[in-house]
């Protein structure tokens, strides 16, 4: 299998602190991989370095062979690179529903001749799209609060919102920060299954941060070790587990 | 019955007349700071730009009105508004965007557009004189009596041509930002971006679009606003000295970042102004036996001198502040 996110010997300090020092991962196509490490690892940055949200100072990141090294957000999100955000973002002021209607890449109403002169038109692409955010809502759980404006859902509610919005479009990787936090463990199920149904059948690849061990153990394979902003180890998450200099780092000595 | 339209005249219609300035007015100095995030000061400038343009157009061809029998003023309305959305997107090209690259603070983009406001203003004195000049270049101000259908009333409603096409063109131009906003693609991805900007870029939003095309909005809307009252009174270098504290007086009693609301602020500063240099000794005539001898003795009854008329949105401008800060609609997105 081919690395679809290729990080090469990327470099990025904030003032004098070097955060990603000389950091290299692969992510295989098709793969759940995990990225894990102690607080201040880096894990953050590096994910926001390859989702086009910071610029780096050294080394490129490439797409599929493609090189996206400092394109912005949106349009790595046109080239099927989503991100989901550690603290969940919504727009506050629409509804659930709406919410997920905001993503389509090619939505009703692009221009403004259609808008204003063709509203059948409009209307038919719009009933297309409105079809597809009902489905993901009912996917997600959450059909019951659909016409809630989102700034007042849950935090739980708003991660699940964040993995439904990449569900709108047809996504080739996802990253997804710390998805599992402030989730509870009857939805954590759900999403975790969600993530395994999206990954065999629409062959999404995920990048995943995540602290939750379990949800790591259940999902990842492979899994890569940060430590002070570079790789420590990668491998299954047994060899990760049974791996002394993990211990040391991340989990702490006994 | 006479009073009546009196105040018809005096209140209703003057008021809806600086009312609807003010609203499109305050509506671009919201759009930019629900996208922007910084109160934009060059805004009354730009509206001071969109007029001038027409004023030079209107001077190049004085009669190009004549075949479409409206004031040729109004055929140049069109062209000013694409100038002065191109000034507006240039003006953000080469001092408010490297700025916002440079992540500075919104206090910085705010002091940059005073500077702005100073070099439009210049400008704009530079090539026009410092004078007041008449858009009306070539055609005749028509106005309009409309007499009441009501037995005893002598007076009649007036209504100036400038104020018609005030009113035509606010109505069109809520409806269409009200269009624009709800319905169009770019409407929805500036209510996104306003709202959230960082979720909006990993929509796939493109956000230097967004800023572009809000550009564009808010510089056909200040030309609009310019002209029509530069129309309806006359052009001076100086209107946005004017008008600068109305429009933000509005923007803020609307709740900022809210567009509907600025309309609605817009409309409460213009009949506020309105009312408070009103006379009001006219409408107590007809009640002249059972009203107290001292009050009906003074020929003017207004809470305010019309010279001190900037008085009043300063007034409401605090009293929102202090009361309900936030404004009406309780503002930060679209």
């Amino acid at each position: 299998m081919a690395a679809i996110i290729d990080v090469q010997h990327v470099n990025k300090a904030f003032g004098g602190l070097k955060v990603i020092n000389d950091c290299s991962i692969q992510v295989e196509q098709g793969s759940i991989t995990g990225l894990i490490g102690p607080n201040g690892a880096g894990k953050s940055t590096l994910f926001n370095i390859v989702a086009g949200a910071l610029p780096l100072d050294s080394g490129r990141v490439l797409l599929d062979g493609e090189d996206i090294t400092n394109r912005p957000a949106n349009e790595l999100f046109h080239k099927g690179l989503l991100r989901t955000f550690q603290i969940a973002h919504e727009f506050s002021e629409m509804t659930a529903l709406e919410n997920l209607m905001m993503v389509p890449p090619h939505q009703p109403g692009e221009s403004l001749f259609n808008a204003w002169f063709k509203p059948s038109l409009v209307g038919m692409l719009e009933t297309e799209v409105r079809r597809r955010a009902l489905e993901v809502i009912d996917f997600i759980g959450l059909d019951h609060v659909r016409n809630e404006l989102a700034g007042n859902l849950s935090g739980g509610q708003k991660k699940l919102l964040e993995l439904g919005r990449t569900m709108m479009t047809d996504a080739r990787v996802v990253l997804l920060d710390e998805i599992a936090a402030g989730v509870n463990r009857t939805l954590l199920g759900d999403l975790v299954n969600n993530i395994e149904r999206l990954n065999r059948e629409m062959g999404y690849t995920f990048l995943v941060i995540e602290h939750d061990m379990d949800m790591i153990a259940r999902l990842c394979d492979p899994v890569i070790v940060l430590a002070q902003g570079s790789v420590m180890v990668e491998g299954s998450i047994e060899d990760i587990q049974n791996n002394p200099e993990v211990i040391e780092a991340y989990f702490g000595t006994a | 019955m006479n009073e009546l339209v009196f105040f018809i005249n005096n209140v209703l219609v003057s008021g809806s007349v600086s009312g609807s300035i003010y609203a499109i007015g305050a509506v671009g100095v919201t759009l930019v700071f629900s996208i922007m995030r910084f109160a934009h000061f060059a805004h009354a400038d730009m509206m001071t730009f969109g007029a001038f343009m027409v004023l030079l157009l209107t001077s190049v061809f004085p009669g190009a009105g004549a075949a479409f029998g409206v004031p040729t003023a109004l055929v140049m309305l069109p062209l000013a508004m694409a100038l002065t959305a191109l000034l507006a997107v240039g003006i953000d090209r080469a001092f408010y965007k490297p700025l916002r690259a440079h992540g500075v603070k919104p206090i910085v983009l705010v002091i940059g557009s005073l500077g702005v406001t100073l070099m439009l203003q210049g400008l704009i004195r530079l090539f026009s004189g410092t004078g007041g000049q008449s858009l009306y270049v070539d055609d005749r101000k028509e106005i309009f009596r409309l007499a009441l259908p009501i037995e005893g009333v002598r007076v009649p409603v007036v209504i100036t041509e400038p104020q018609f096409y005030l009113f035509v063109l606010t109505i069109v131009a809520v409806v269409a930002l009200h269009l624009f906003l709800s319905r169009s693609r770019l409407g929805k991805a500036m209510r996104a971006m306003s709202d959230n900007p960082d979720l909006a870029q990993a929509s796939g939003i493109n956000t230097n679009t967004i800023v572009a095309v809000t550009w564009v909005i808010v510089g056909g809307l200040a030309a609009i606003a310019g002209t029509l009252l530069s129309l309806d009174v006359t052009f001076k270098p100086d209107l946005s000295f004017f008008l600068l504290l109305p429009i933000f007086a509005a923007a803020i009693v609307g709740g900022v970042g809210r567009p509907y609301g600025a309309i609605a602020g817009g409309f409460v500063v213009g009949f506020a102004e309105t009312l408070a240099v009103f006379n009001w000794s006219v409408m107590l005539r007809p009640f002249r036996d059972s009203l107290p001898e001292w009050l009906l003795q003074s020929g003017n009854l207004a809470f305010v001198g019309t010279e001190y008329k900037i008085v009043v949105p300063f007034f409401i401008l605090v009293a929102i502040l202090i009361w309900r800060p936030t404004g009406i609609f309780k503002g930060k997105v679209i």
